[in-house]
């Protein structure tokens, strides 16, 4: 009996002694770095920055890095960089561009624009943006979107467009558009933005807003379809721009509008989740899902923007893209022409990014953070 | 039956001394009671774990929620705060593979397949049983055996000592502005019946600090908008008929407006989201047996559920964001058990269910928003044999689901045929140990939500189903000359299946999720528990438990994942609790520990989703005293000591240290 009861104690004060020094010290979560590509130090794109979203609520947002002057890929670089800034990045990070000589991050949940320096990623500022969706620069100011102008207010239920000045990072302007903007794109001195209606089913919106910069108004509305999100400007002053349906009985679709008479010029009658435009080509991929194999069909497309007809070409010809889960972010590199893709898989577990050839072949792949979608090259 | 503590012989017999032979038969009373409860912890074919009387009084407990953390093989997703949401896991199957009953019947929200087990207050239950696999007897509705694993909460039983009434009436204050009156009411009618009456209104404005660091930043702020007020009035009647056959009937009403906090973001502390919910029900048994073989239980219920949710944060054409939802439940049930000789009983039961879900006002679905219908029927064929040593337990499950739908696509009809087996075996006659082993398959049907909801919902999904093996060993002795008076133990180890897991993945379109069938665990676990009391010198009755859990649950659903054979989220490997009570004469002294392993909260088992192992220490003082024929408790508690900053889930910070006094009058 006294040996079961001195077994006991000490099981339990062992028990005790081991949990209560199992607690380790916080560090900041340290970038993970792989090497991928030859060095190039006379590239003359330095590198790109990618912008991984993060699940929502997660507080997940994350940074890449490819360094194509010393071939390293740098996975999360945000932390290490900006250890000071109470929970980093932020959650969902929905945007990224470059303007000058800085990285603006569009990080949506948590209400701000992140401004980095581009060199050493490095934190500037923040300028706090309820609802901030996509960036755009023209002339010294930056546009972010926003999907509601007020937040709070039963009778506001459109969205806006503010304009950032650059030196003060102060909002200087703001004009109202439709509900729920998306995408933006300057060509001239105007700004069109895809307006999606999406928080008020099936009434989505139908029309790209027109803003003239010189006054900040809201010119005009060209009638589209519904539930607008992609928005690119090509070099020809048209404007590609996807309406994504109503995800069951209206398909998705691309349109091309001609800014030159602000009306739809063209219409495919295909789907476009998302697209690049380098040069004279338009890089392109649709995901949709069926319930009922309970598989998704990707198809990848090339346009060409200059008469605005598809391309017979591919721009995986490896048979990659079988591997491709989600495809959810795409760009093309403007001096290499080589293509990236990434997976975000099922948007709960670390994404993959591939690169592949001009001839579409894969390079390399490396594993990011959750669900990489957007980014941002570096000169 | 009422646990009698030392501590009220003592005030009772207040003006004689008492001696040392006086002591140690209160002592020796409390060891046999301790142990006649633990027995069905021992001899259960199926593992159960139990918290009862005034064991369950003296945790630092608020709800069952708070209580359930103690037992072994639970995970409890715990969203911070009075009125935050707490839902429980049991042996990583997932919360709906948990059914949760209420006085014998079952407490469900067909919406979303989850009980918010905060919502239920501890002032009025007086059992808590949790049971894997199914309560080991084959005597009960056909809903008992269709879970993976079952929380039994049974209301106070009245104990009348003297006089036809007997009620309680409590206050609770402390940290978070909780402002907690209740009273607790029985009366005897007659010799046969009594009538009971329970009603409790919390207040608690939920504020609490808490604090994120990464070691270069830390900050400390303050938790807003998880205010909660929430009112809850019950009464029921018990009796025996003269035919020895005895009812029960229960209403109850539970009222709650709260506010829901965010998640904790960069850049983005509050909130402003606010739910309320109201729930209405009324459950009536009735239990006779007609002769020595045959006896009959009849079961019914029928339940209303309000749920209102509110997002100024969404504009829409409407204006702010604003949800409406009505649950309808109707349930009926009949259990029917014959002996045929003494060593073999059979049983048959049969349980009817009427879900519907309708939406008044409703901006986050309202398109292409389905109202169901679900009608369900459960037939269970059962079957036990019972020897001095071994006892056996045969189930068959049938289960027959119906939906029908206003608009869109039904689900349709589902047909399942599910076993159960249990076994329990004392291989040396005379010696206390005891073999016991289920194996069990069930599955847990696709909620509204996962069928229905616009753009997430998929009306083809299938049950998720979950196969079960267990087998463990327990034992238990009495020494009740020894200091060591009393100790049990229970060591079970098991291997569990789950497939076609209801998983949300990206949809029909990148914005969205969707759910399906998709997933497949297999976990492996081992449970221990034991319990032990101590008759320390200077009459202190000392009682200890300790549980520990182990967990390997990996996601095996296919082998080309990142996350292949890897742990799923949020499930440590190693947890635990301890309890510890020492009690002497009006005084009671209680100590808590849980301790919970290191664990992702997201499927990649990678820094970036890494967290850290948490443990709170709570400790307690109960003062118990006379005054004229009331007994009154002073109690003073003190939860998570060591004020250790932590998340349950990523980015839902939980209180640091706080309080709680309570005072309490019978009357």
């Amino acid at each position: 009996m006294k040996n079961t009861k001195i077994t006991i104690y000490l099981f339990a004060g062992c028990l005790l002694l081991a949990i209560s020094s199992c607690r380790k010290d916080e560090k900041p979560i340290p970038e993970v770095v792989s090497t991928l590509t030859t060095p190039d130090p006379t590239a003359t794109v330095k590198g790109f920055y990618l912008l991984n979203e993060g699940n929502m609520n997660s507080n997940k947002a994350s940074l890449d890095y490819l360094d194509y002057t010393t071939g390293q890929y740098h996975k999360n670089i945000y932390n290490q960089l900006n250890p000071e800034i109470t929970k980093g990045l932020g959650d969902v990070g929905n945007d990224i561009g470059i303007y000058g000589s800085k990285v603006y991050v569009v990080v949506n949940v948590s209400n701000k624009v992140e401004v980095l320096d581009k060199k050493s990623g490095k934190r500037i500022t923040q300028i706090n943006i309820a609802n901030c969706r996509y960036v755009t620069f023209h002339n010294g100011k930056v546009y972010v979107s926003a999907y509601l102008g007020t937040v709070g207010d039963p009778k506001a239920p459109n969205g806006a467009v503010d304009e950032i000045d650059t030196t003060s990072f102060a909002i200087t302007r703001k004009v109202t558009v439709g509900r729920q903007p998306e995408e933006m794109a300057i060509v001239g001195e105007k700004l069109y933005v895809a307006n999606s209606g999406g928080y008020s089913p099936p009434n989505y919106e139908r029309t790209v807003s027109v803003i003239d910069l010189a006054s900040f108004t809201e010119m005009k509305r060209i009638d589209v379809a519904i539930n607008l999100d992609r928005l690119k400007a090509d070099k020809y002053g048209d404007i590609y721009v996807t309406s994504r349906g109503d995800y069951y009985t209206i398909p998705s679709k691309l349109f091309v509008i001609d800014t030159n008479t602000d009306t739809v010029k063209k219409e495919f009658d295909f789907g476009v989740s998302n697209l690049w435009i380098d040069d004279d080509t338009a890089y392109m991929y649709s995901y949709e899902f069926s319930y009922i194999t309970g598989k998704n069909i990707t198809t990848y497309t090339m346009l060409n923007v200059k008469d605005e007809t598809v391309i017979n070409s591919k721009f995986i010809t490896d048979g990659t893209e079988t591997q491709i889960k989600v495809p959810y972010g795409i760009a093309v590199n403007p001096v290499t022409k080589e293509v990236l893709v990434t997976d975000a898989k099922d948007y709960v577990t670390p994404g993959t990014l591939y690169c592949f050839s001009p001839s579409g072949k894969k390079e390399w792949s490396v594993t990011t953070g959750d669900i990489p979608g957007h980014f941002a090259f570096a000169y | 039956m009422q646990i009698l503590c030392a501590g009220n012989l003592y005030a009772q017999s207040a003006t004689n001394k008492a001696t040392t032979d006086t002591v140690k038969k209160v002592a020796l009373k409390e060891v046999a009671i301790h142990a006649e409860r633990l027995s069905s912890r021992n001899t259960s074919a199926s593992p159960v774990q139990i918290l009862k009387g005034a064991e369950l009084e003296k945790l630092n407990s608020l709800s069952v929620a708070d209580a359930i953390r103690f037992f072994s093989g639970v995970q409890i997703k715990d969203y911070g705060g009075v009125g935050g949401l707490k839902t429980i896991n049991v042996r990583s199957l997932g919360t709906n593979h948990t059914a949760v009953f209420y006085d014998g019947i079952e407490f469900g929200n067909s919406q979303n397949g989850q009980v918010d087990l905060g919502k239920f207050s501890l002032d009025n239950i007086g059992e808590i049983d949790l049971y894997s696999a199914q309560k080991s007897t084959i005597f009960q509705p056909a809903k008992g055996f269709s879970a993976g694993s079952s929380i039994y909460l049974t209301a106070k039983m009245p104990s009348f000592d003297d006089g036809r009434s007997n009620g309680k009436v409590s206050f609770k204050a402390g940290s978070f502005g909780l402002l907690n009156p209740s009273i607790f009411w029985q009366y005897k009618l007659s010799d046969k019946i009594y009538s009971t009456f329970s009603s409790e209104i919390i207040h608690a404005d939920g504020r609490y600090k808490f604090r994120y660091t990464n070691g270069v930043y830390d900050t400390t702020a303050v938790r807003h908008n998880g205010d909660i007020d929430a009112q809850r009035i019950e009464a029921g009647l018990n009796g025996k008929l003269k035919d020895t056959s005895t009812f029960a009937v229960k209403g109850y009403l539970y009222n709650s407006n709260r506010g829901l906090p965010a998640a904790i973001v960069n850049n983005k502390f509050d909130s402003k989201q606010r739910e309320w919910d109201r729930n209405e029900f009324v459950q009536a048994s009735y239990n006779k047996a007609f002769n020595p073989r045959y006896s009959l239980q009849l079961n019914a219920k029928y339940s209303d559920d309000y749920t209102h949710y509110f997002d100024p944060e969404i504009t829409n054409l409407r204006g702010l964001l604003d949800d409406k939802y009505y649950e309808h439940e109707f349930y009926f049930s009949v259990a029917n058990r014959y002996h045929i000789n003494h060593w073999w009983d059979v049983a048959a039961s049969a349980d009817y269910q009427r879900n519907t879900l309708d939406a008044l006002q409703n901006d986050t679905a309202q398109y292409r928003f389905v109202r169901p219908v679900r009608n369900t029927f459960l037939a269970v064929l059962a079957t036990s044999v019972h020897f001095d040593r071994f006892n056996a337990q045969a189930s068959l499950l049938g289960t027959f689901v119906n939906d029908t739908v206003d608009t869109l696509v039904a689900a349709g009809k589902k047909k399942e045929y599910t076993p159960a087996l249990l076994l329990s075996w004392q291989p040396i006659e005379n010696s206390p140990v005891r073999i016991r082993g289920f194996y069990k398959s069930i599955f847990r049907l696709p909620t509204f939500n996962d069928l229905y909801f616009t753009f997430i919902g998929n009306a083809l999904l299938r049950p998720e189903f979950a196969k079960q093996y267990d087998l463990g060993f327990t034992y238990s002795k009495s020494h009740p000359d020894n200091v060591l008076a009393f100790y049990a133990v229970q060591i079970d180890g098991y291997y569990n299946q789950v497939r076609d897991k209801i998983v949300a993945i990206p949809g029909q379109n990148l914005d969205r999720w969707t759910m399906y069938n998709l997933g497949k665990v297999h976990i492996k676990g081992l449970e221990v528990n034991a319990q032990a009391t101590w008759l320390l010198p200077a009459s202190i009755v000392l009682n200890t438990g300790i549980s520990y859990t182990y967990q390997n649950a990996k996601d095996v659903t296919d082998v080309t994942d990142f996350n292949y054979n890897q742990q799923i989220p949020y499930t440590p490997v190693n947890s635990g609790s301890l309890l510890v009570n020492a009690e002497r004469g009006r005084f009671s002294v209680n100590y808590s520990f849980i301790y919970t392993g290191e664990r992702y909260n997201e499927k990649a088992n990678i820094p970036e989703n890494y967290m850290q192992p948490w443990y709170t220490h709570d400790a307690g003082v109960t003062y118990t005293a006379n005054w004229d024929k009331h007994k009154i408790k002073l109690t003073g508690e003190v939860s998570n000591l060591a004020n250790q900053r932590y998340d349950v889930i990523l980015n839902f910070p939980m209180p640091g240290r706080n309080y709680r006094f309570t005072i309490s009058s019978t009357f």
